[in-house]
């Protein structure tokens, strides 16, 4: 790498990256294939107006969407072994990292910020879809145990939005060895008697949701997120029936017990900052609307009386 | 009947032949001894050389041998007094998931393990050994309960993976499979894991978070089964045999990658054709290592337990960080 792609390459492509062309100001619902104009988009937290579809977000997105103002600070994840497999299956492992990050302009598939929420400190982990499927390698199990020992440090919450589609195959069995490394970290958290807090959002599947995706002190999904261990093809091919409506959805895991809540992406700010401000004792919590969701209780005391 | 894999194909043929030479003896003509040796002698080398030089998915096979020890095989050889402990007290009882108090060498060991299953009917009364959440969470009971009487956990891992089924979703399997994950570390007793056969996935690690993980030679362990890598890899479950070799899923790969700490040497020619010689050899190995825990008090074997699963991928695996 010479001077030229390091430093040029990202600021040429921010110049013509794909938000800004003009043929990119509509986005289609993936949903319900209406084109929305993207500044509606981003209006209404990148959810469909149409249909309430939660299109996927990049960790920036939903890092900015999440902490006070928009702001927070990065946390830097250690830098672990590439590649240790030497795998290549039509493709070297080595070039589709190289192609994920230039997509992506991450490094990884987990995002490490510190911010605050209501004004309470908290650290965020946020997994990105987009690169690799989200799953889970070295980097990822990395930046869990990066991410609880800043919460630890800290004394801050953990909260971890996790989206992906399980384990990084091209790492082998190093990635099925980041169950047991990823349950650490966050039971560290738990043991440092801080709350850790876990929003699954769509995909959540596979060794991810087999290990620190189902073991929050409290556990939170976005509506209509596919979430679950084996996917629905794998189950459809086993079984050889067809999967019954919702499956594996959001609604569908909480009615049957295995998660806490459901709240729409508009909300999820607010549900978590009243959250974690009562499980720390913090103070009240500032500069956070009320929900919009009548279930979720109300963020400030004034307006407790209203609720029935 | 032996079952022979279509890799043996030379050594049945050497076999077959042995046993018509034999018929022939018996029928009278004595002048075929010196050639029967000799044959055996070949099948025999045959099957030293084959057996030494075995590729990932030759490997594969072999771990998923249904002439195999199970769970089942090794709990007879090596456990005095086993008492089956079933459910998991919320829902039911996992068949897939075995486990109960008895005595390893003297030693009072809490024993669970998936269990595979013996002939057409054994299989299916075990689902192949592919587990429910209530097998989970029967695990998790078991170890918790082994925790407070201070007694030693050992558990054989042999599963293609968890059950890919509607009600193994609806019931939780990963909440199941990571609170069982959750409880191997939670430990305040040895906790030893022995890959017997196959080790599928999440499926497996439920059960192996331990002090010590050990593998048979032949056995496999692995994030995803060769198969299943390949139809997501090459598009096509034919192209195992390759994804077999890339995930690097032998007993001696996870040795180097420091994964596993032991690799526990098979008799000539695979666990199934001389399940005694495995499961004593496989008895030994747990006895040395339950023996080098034996100084730790229950907060160091917790704690050296998270360091150890802590170190995997950090400086010092491969030589350390590198950039790609
Ligand atoms: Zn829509």
């Amino acid at each position: 790498m010479n001077w030229l792609t390091n430093f040029v390459r990202p600021k040429i492509r921010a110049l013509v990256s794909k938000r800004e062309t003009p043929e990119n100001l509509w986005e289609k619902c993936p949903s319900c294939g209406q084109m929305v104009f993207h500044r509606d988009l981003e209006a209404n937290h990148r959810v469909c107006p149409q249909c309430d579809y939660h299109f996927r977000l990049s960790p920036r997105e939903r890092l900015t969407q999440m902490f006070d103002d928009g702001r927070y600070e990065r946390v830097e994840v250690p830098e672990v072994a590439a590649d240790p497999l030497k795998f290549r299956d039509s493709k070297r492992y080595a070039d589709r990292l190289k192609e994920s990050r230039t997509k992506t302009d991450e490094h990884e598939a987990m995002v490490i910020a510190v911010g605050r929420l209501g004004g309470l400190e908290t650290v965020m982990a946020a997994q990105d879809f987009g690169f690799m499927g989200g799953s889970m390698g070295l980097a990822v199990g990395e930046a869990l145990i990066k991410a609880a020992e800043e919460a630890v440090s800290r004394h801050a919450p953990l909260v971890v939005i996790a989206a992906a589609g399980g384990a990084r195959m091209q790492e082998g069995v190093l990635s099925l060895m980041q169950m047991p490394r990823s349950v650490i970290a966050v039971d560290d958290v738990r043991e440092a008697g801080l709350p850790y807090i876990s929003i699954l959002t769509d995909p959540t599947t596979g060794g991810v949701t087999a290990s620190y995706a189902m073991l929050g002190d409290i556990s939170i999904a976005e509506p209509g997120a596919l979430i679950g261990f084996a996917g629905p093809r794998v189950i459809e091919n086993t079984i050889r029936e067809s999967l019954p409506e919702g499956f594996q959805r959001a609604e569908y895991l909480l009615e049957h017990g295995m998660l806490d809540l459901v709240v729409h992406r508009r909300d999820l700010r607010t549900a978590l900052t009243h959250l974690l401000a009562l499980l720390t004792s913090a103070e009240a919590i500032r500069d956070v609307p009320p929900a919009t969701d009548p279930l979720l209780a109300l963020p400030s005391g004034a307006h407790l009386d209203g609720v029935a | 009947m032996e079952a022979f894999l279509d890799f043996e194909k030379p050594i049945a043929e050497l076999e077959n032949k042995i046993r018509e030479l034999r018929h022939l003896a018996d029928t009278g003509d004595a002048d075929i001894g010196e050639e029967v040796a000799r044959l055996e002698a070949k099948a025999g080398a045959l099957l030293v050389d084959t057996y030494a030089n075995l590729t990932p998915w030759q490997k594969t096979q072999v771990a998923r041998h249904p002439n195999r020890p199970h769970f089942g095989d090794y709990v007879s050889r090596l456990i005095d007094g086993f008492t089956p402990l079933a459910g998991d007290r919320a829902y039911g009882d996992d068949p897939a998931i075995r486990g109960g108090l008895g005595r390893f060498r003297g030693r009072p060991v809490m024993v669970i393990g998936h269990e595979r299953g013996n002939g057409t009917e054994g299989r299916i009364r075990h689902n192949f050994g592919m587990a429910q959440p209530e097998g989970y969470r029967k695990a998790a009971r078991l170890m918790k309960l082994a925790d407070r009487f201070g007694i030693a956990i050992l558990t054989f891992v042999d599963t293609p993976g968890a059950y890919p089924g509607i009600g193994a979703e609806e019931r939780g399997q990963s909440e199941a499979i990571a609170r069982s994950i959750e409880t191997c570390l939670s430990l305040s007793v040895p906790l030893l894991s022995v890959v017997i056969g196959e080790g599928g996935s999440g499926g497996a690690i439920a059960l192996a978070s331990g002090n010590r993980v050990m593998m048979l030679e032949h056995a496999i362990y692995s994030v995803i089964s060769p198969e299943g890598c390949a139809s997501i890899l090459w598009r096509s479950a034919e192209h195992a045999r390759q994804a077999a070799e890339a995930l690097k899923l032998t007993a001696r790969d996870l040795m180097g990658f420091g994964v596993i700490d032991t690799v526990i040497d098979e008799p000539v020619g695979g666990a199934h054709r001389s399940p005694p010689g495995a499961i004593d050899a496989t008895g030994d190995a747990i006895e040395a290592a339950f023996m080098s825990l034996d100084n730790l008090d229950g907060g160091q074997l917790k704690s050296s337990r998270r360091e150890k699963f802590l170190k995997m991928g950090r400086n010092g695996l491969y030589g350390g960080p590198n950039r790609a």
